[in-house]
């Protein structure tokens, strides 16, 4: 047998792209609802780190810290087969969804603290001296700031969440990656994995280079 | 001066951790006066207006504005809502343009809707000599341009008092002049204007007073005429020697 018919199979491909697209819907679905609700948990644990009460701000400290250091495969697993020890018994879906937010929120969190360290004390102070109470400081002159200086790392993460979606497979969530192992072992043919690969690829692969294009941006302008 | 005093100020001290930068400083400003604050760097000066409406936190003393004491947290919001402040590097909010940089206060902090608040704050740009420049953003605009678009902003907010920390320092010498020329009009408005600046020419010309400080204390006081051409103060004689000299 060639490589052709062992890993680039195109009959198989074919065969089995109906199961590849509906697992890929599934990933994007999870990425997306993962990096959306990541986004918002990050926001809220950064402004309770740097401006919340004194003990709020150290359980925000805390939690980041905790959530940057466990593997988000272990997360997902605990989540998924010891919480229904005391009852919360979630689908694969949430579970996977419940694991990647709380991580992502913990990362978002440091990107965007990084982005409003980096806003100029004026911008502050020009806010308040106008009366500008401190939501609408932070809403409408710090964060649309804020959060440009820091699109790359923000879409990195995003990146990452949408890759780290592949481990909701080891849950039995029909995602992209275990649809694939599932087509391979009715094809009896490893093409369906490459052919998963590939579409990881070329579904982030632009992401990346653009992270690399905003990069280029900023530092040229920093210059 | 009879009515009572717009700005009160009762010994005032203000330390950065063992620097002292307020060593006790008594001050009244009457309403629709125009006070220009001289001295040497470090003696103060900017710290002083940054304790009018609280972007420096005294540690001793008071400060009452309009009849509202700045240290209260309920009260400080009215105070800003009626101080308006230009500062040394401008401070203009660069994601955002011209027109909205003057609009944003007004519809954020009084309520105004968008639509009236622009038609506002497009005036007040005329008025700054503005008005060609009001869709671009900061960014694009000269030092001179930038710091008239933070006059306009001050201004949108309809203050009582206007607060001028060094308007001029951080511009092209050949700028200096336009900026001038919109405080020197203002102040013949009858808006209480309180200036820190190191452009002595404008001091003589548009000041009703002017206030030495030297290492944290009010060391002279008086009309423009008095302190420039008779300082008693051997401080202030050393001072406007060394800036007059060059």
């Amino acid at each position: 047998m060639s490589i052709f018919d062992t890993f680039l199979n195109w009959k198989v491909f074919i065969g089995t792209l109906p199961l590849l697209l509906s697992g890929l819907w599934i990933t994007v679905g999870l990425g997306l609802t993962a990096i959306v609700l990541g986004l918002v948990g990050g926001l809220g644990l950064v402004l309770l780190r740097l401006y919340g009460l004194l003990p709020l701000r150290a359980l925000a400290i805390g939690y980041i810290d905790v959530f940057r250091s466990v593997p988000v495969l272990v997360l997902l697993i605990v989540v998924y087969y010891a919480l229904p020890f005391v009852g919360l018994r979630l689908t694969a879906f949430w579970a996977a969804t419940l694991a990647l937010s709380l991580v992502s929120a913990a990362y978002s969190a440091e990107i965007l603290r990084a982005g409003i360290e980096g806003v100029a004390r004026g911008q502050f102070e020009a806010a308040r001296a106008l009366g500008f109470g401190a939501v609408r400081q932070m809403s409408d002159i710090i964060l649309p700031q804020a959060v440009k200086l820091v699109i790359p790392p923000l879409t990195s993460n995003a990146i990452n969440v949408m890759k780290d979606t592949a481990l909701a497979s080891v849950v039995a969530m029909p995602d992209l990656l275990k649809q694939a192992t599932q087509a391979q072992a009715l094809a009896a043919n490893p093409t369906p994995l490459i052919g998963a690969a590939a579409i990881y690829i070329v579904m982030l692969l632009p992401l990346v280079r653009l992270v690399g294009l905003f990069e280029t941006r900023l530092n040229r302008r920093a210059r | 001066m009879t009515a009572a005093p717009i700005i009160r100020m009762r010994g005032v001290v203000k330390r950065f951790g063992l620097f002292t930068a307020l060593d006790g400083v008594t001050l009244d400003v009457a309403e629709g006066e125009t006070l220009v604050v001289i001295g040497p760097s470090g003696s103060g000066k900017s710290t002083l207006i940054r304790c009018i409406n609280r972007l420096e936190s005294h540690d001793e003393g008071d400060v009452v504005v309009d009849g509202h004491t700045v240290s209260d947290k309920r009260q400080l919001a009215l105070v800003r809502a009626e101080v308006g402040m230009v500062f040394q590097s401008f401070n203009l909010f660069p994601h955002l343009t011209v027109l909205r940089n003057v609009a944003i206060a007004p519809v954020r902090v009084r309520g105004l809707g968008w639509a009236e608040a622009e038609a506002r704050a497009e005036k007040l740009l005329a008025r700054v000599g503005l008005q060609a420049q009001i869709r671009k953003f900061p960014a694009q605009l000269s030092g001179g341009q930038q710091q008239r678009v933070g006059i306009a902003r001050a201004l949108a907010m309809e203050p009582k008092i206007l607060l001028f920390d060094e308007p001029t320092s951080a511009l092209d010498p050949e700028m200096v002049g336009e900026v001038l020329d919109v405080m020197q009009t203002l102040a013949r408005t009858g808006v209480t204007m309180v200036v820190v600046t190191h452009e002595m020419g404008f001091a003589r010309r548009v000041a009703d007073r002017i206030l030495f400080m030297d290492a944290g204390r009010v060391v002279e006081e008086g009309p423009p005429k008095t302190l420039f051409d008779a300082p008693r103060d051997p401080r202030l004689r050393g001072f406007l020697q060394a800036i007059l000299s060059h």
